[in-house]
C-alpha cells in the first residue's frame, strides 16, 4: 500500500512537473533539471547522515564518479542514454560498497576524516590519467537529443528537464518506499543505538554498508545527470565545495527527510542565483560575487547547528515524534 | 639509489610539516574532543594575512611573527565564538560546525586575496645542499622547517609536563569537572588549547607556503595528510603526532616520486583506512576499550 501512496505522490509530482515545463522558459528548465538532480544526490546523503547516522564529506566525489561513467559509456561503445545512467548509478553504488566497507569500521570523525579525502582526492586522478579522463579539461558529452516524436521545435531544455525529473522521481520512488520498508527501520536502528540494534540480530556492519551503497547509488544517478545538463565531467565541477553544499542541502531540507531534500535541492540552485543577483545589485566586486554562494553555505551550517539548541539529535527526535506516534510498528519497537 | 635518499629527505622536510598540522588537530582532540577540519582554512588565512604584510615590503621574520600571532588569535576567537556553543554537542554537530567553518573561511579569503594562487618566499633557498658535488633534495629551508618544528615540538613538551599551565591543560583536558572543582578554569584553558593548536597550524601554512603557492583552498590536502598523521599517531599523543607526521611525509613523498604526485592524496587515504582498519587506535595508543 505504501508503495502505491508513494507511487501515486510520484506521478502527480510528475503531471505537475511535466505542466510547469511547458510554462517556463529555457534557462528556467535548466535550473529545474538541475534542481532534480542535486534533489537526488541530497535526498540520498540524507538518508545516509539523517536516517543512518553516518556523514560523508565524500558525495561529491562519487558523483563524479557517476559522471565520468556516464560520459565514458556515452562516448565510448555508444550505449542508450537510459543504459548508461543505469549502468553509472551501479557503477557507483559498487565504489559505495568498498567506500562503505571501510566507513562501516568507522565512527564519526574519523569517518568524516576519511571521506574528505576521498572528496580531496579523487578529482586529482583525472589528472593522472589525461588521456583516459582529461586532465582538468575533463570530458565532454553530446547533449542528449530530443525523439522526433516531440516534434521538430522540441526546445533541448525542456528535454533536459523531463529526463532529470524523470530521474528524480523514480528515485523518491524507490527511496520512500526504502525508507518505510523494514530495511529503512533497519537503518534507523542503527543510527539509535548500535548496541541494541545489534542485540535485536541486526548485522550492524552490514547494515551500514547497505545505506552507503543504496546513498552512494544516488550520489552517482546525480552525476549522470548532471552530465545530461552539463555535457562535460571536470574535476573542478566535483571540488569538496560541492560535497559542502550537498551537506548544506541535507541540514537546511532537515536530516533524513526526503520532502525536506526538495527544499535543500532547491537552495542549492536558488542560493547561488540569489547571492549573484544581489552582488550585482549591490555592485560588489567580483571577487566577493564568485565566494558569496561558499559563505551563505558555510554560514548555513554553523548558524543551524549553533542555534538549533538540541542540534542534530534533537532535530531527529523531532522529526520521527510524530511519525512514531501515529503508527508505532512493531520493527521500531524492538529496535 | 640516489632517488630514493632524494625522496627520503623530502619526505622528512614534509613530514615535518604534516607532523605541526598533525599536533594542531590532536591538541584540540585531546582537550574538546572535536576534530578541527576548519584547520586548514585557519592556517590558509594566517598564511594570507603573512603574505600581505611581506607583500607589503615587510622582512620575513615580521611576516612570520604575524603568522604565528594571527593564529594564537584566531583560535582564540574560534574557540570562543563558534566552537563554545556546540562543546556539548552530539560530535556530528562539531563536524559540520568546523567543515561550515573552513568553507566560509575559504570564501572570505577569496573575497579579501581573490582566486589566484600568490607565490610564498620561502626563510633561505630552497635550492639543495651540494654533497659530494651533487645537489640533493634538501635545502637550506627544508633544514629550516625540520629544526622549527623540533622546535616547537621541545617547546609543548615543556609547556605541559613544566609549567603549572601545562598541569592545567592536561587536567580540564582529561577530567574537566574534577579540574573545574580544583579552581581550574577549565572553558579558559581550552581556549589557550584553540590558541596554541592555531599557532601550530600557522606555522604549518607558512613552512608549507612556499612549496604549494597561497590560495584559498591550497591547504585542504595538507589538512588530509596532518589528519592522517594524527591518527596514525593515535589522535591522543603529541609525540604520535611527530611520529605520524614523519611516517606519512615519507609515505607520500615515496608515492609521489614513483606513481605521480596527483595520486599523493589517495595514497593518505589507503594509509588512513589501512590504519584504521588494522589499529583502529593509531601505531602509538595503548589497546583500549573501543568508545561507541
Amino acid at each position: 500500500m505504501t508503495a502505491l501512496r508513494h507511487g501515486a505522490i510520484a506521478v502527480a509530482a510528475g503531471v505537475v512537473l511535466l505542466g510547469v515545463t511547458y510554462v517556463i522558459g529555457p534557462f528556467d528548465n535548466l535550473q529545474l533539471a538541475t534542481m532534480a538532480y542535486y534533489f537526488i544526490a541530497v535526498a540520498g546523503l540524507s538518508v545516509l547522515t539523517g536516517l543512518n547516522g553516518q556523514i560523508s564529506l565524500g558525495h561529491g566525489a562519487l558523483m563524479a564518479i557517476g559522471a565520468y561513467t556516464t560520459v565514458k559509456l556515452l562516448e565510448g561503445p555508444g550505449l542508450p542514454l537510459v543504459l548508461a545512467l543505469v549502468l553509472a548509478t551501479l557503477f557507483t553504488a559498487v565504489a559505495g560498497l568498498v567506500a562503505g566497507a571501510a566507513a562501516a569500521r568507522l565512527r564519526g570523525p574519523y569517518l568524516a576524516g576519511a571521506t574528505l579525502a576521498l572528496a580531496v582526492g579523487l578529482p586529482s586522478v583525472a589528472t593522472r590519467f589525461p588521456d583516459f579522463l582529461g586532465a582538468s579539461q575533463g570530458l565532454t558529452a553530446a547533449p542528449p537529443t530530443p525523439p522526433e516524436a516531440l516534434g521538430f521545435a522540441f526546445p533541448l531544455e525542456r528535454w533536459q528537464a523531463w529526463i532529470c525529473c524523470l530521474g528524480a522521481l523514480v528515485a523518491y520512488w524507490l527511496l520512500a518506499n526504502l525508507v518505510s520498508s523494514r530495511t529503512g527501520r533497519t537503518f534507523r536502528a542503527v543510527r539509535d543505538s548500535e548496541v541494541a540494534a545489534e542485540l535485536a540480530g541486526l548485522d550492524v556492519g552490514r547494515v551500514q554498508i547497505g545505506a552507503f551503497v543504496v546513498s552512494a547509488a544516488c550520489a552517482g544517478l546525480a552525476g549522470g545527470l548532471f552530465v545530461v545538463v552539463t555535457q562535460l565531467a571536470a574535476p573542478g565541477a566535483f571540488a569538496l565545495t560541492l560535497s559542502v553544499a550537498l551537506l548544506t542541502g541535507v541540514i537546511l531540507g532537515g536530516l533524513g527527510s526526503l520532502l525536506g531534500a526538495v527544499f535543500g535541492a532547491a537552495a542549492l540552485v536558488l542560493v547561488p542565483q540569489w547571492s549573484d543577483d544581489l552582488a550585482k545589485a549591490l555592485s560588489l566586486p567580483t571577487g566577493v560575487q564568485a565566494n558569496l554562494a561558499l559563505a551563505v553555505y558555510g554560514l548555513v551550517l554553523i548558524l543551524v547547528m549553533v542555534f538549533a539548541p538540541r542540534g542534530l539529535r534533537g532535530g531527529l527526535e523531532r522529526l520521527a515524534a510524530p511519525l512514531r506516534r501515529i503508527r508505532p510498528t512493531r520493527g521500531e519497537e524492538t529496535a | 639509489m640516489g632517488r630514493f635518499v632524494d625522496l627520503t629527505l623530502n619526505g622528512l622536510a614534509n613530514g615535518a610539516i604534516y607532523a605541526a598540522v598533525a599536533l594542531s588537530l590532536v591538541l584540540i582532540w585531546r582537550a574538546t574532543r572535536i576534530l578541527n577540519f576548519a584547520q586548514a582554512g585557519m592556517l590558509m588565512i594566517t598564511t594570507f594575512i603573512a603574505w600581505s604584510v611581506l607583500d607589503a615590503g615587510a622582512p620575513y621574520v615580521v611576516g612570520f611573527l604575524v603568522a604565528l600571532a594571527a593564529g594564537l588569535l584566531l583560535g582564540a576567537v574560534v574557540e570562543r565564538v563558534v566552537i563554545r556553543p556546540i562543546e556539548a554537542a552530539p560530535p556530528l554537530n562539531a563536524v559540520i560546525v568546523t567543515l561550515g567553518l573552513l568553507v566560509l573561511l575559504q570564501a572570505l579569503a577569496g573575497m579579501i586575496w581573490g582566486g589566484n594562487p600568490r607565490s610564498f618566499p620561502p626563510a633561505f633557498s630552497i635550492k639543495g645542499f651540494i654533497v659530494g658535488g651533487d645537489s640533493v633534495l634538501f635545502s637550506p629551508f627544508d633544514l629550516f622547517t625540520v629544526l622549527v618544528v623540533a622546535a616547537l615540538m621541545v617547546a609543548l613538551v615543556v609547556l605541559f609536563r613544566s609549567t603549572s599551565l601545562g598541569l592545567r591543560m592536561r587536567a580540564a583536558a582529561h577530567e574537566p569537572e574534577v579540574a573545574r572543582l580544583l579552581g581550574v578554569r577549565v572553558g579558559r584553558t581550552f581556549t589557550i588549547g584553540w590558541a596554541l593548536a592555531s599557532l601550530c597550524a600557522s606555522l604549518a601554512g607558512v613552512l608549507v607556503a612556499p612549496s604549494v603557492f597561497v590560495a584559498p583552498n591550497a591547504f585542504d590536502a595538507v589538512l588530509v595528510f596532518g589528519f592522517t598523521a594524527a591518527v596514525l599517531g593515535g589522535l591522543e599523543s603529541p609525540l604520535g603526532a611527530l611520529v605520524g607526521g614523519v611516517i606519512v611525509g615519507l609515505a607520500l613523498s615515496y608515492v609521489s616520486g614513483y606513481a605521480g604526485s596527483s595520486v599523493v592524496t589517495l595514497g593518505a587515504l589507503v594509509i588512513l583506512v589501512a590504519v584504521l582498519m588494522i589499529r583502529p587506535n593509531g601505531l602509538f595508543a595503548a589497546a583500549g576499550a573501543r568508545r561507541v
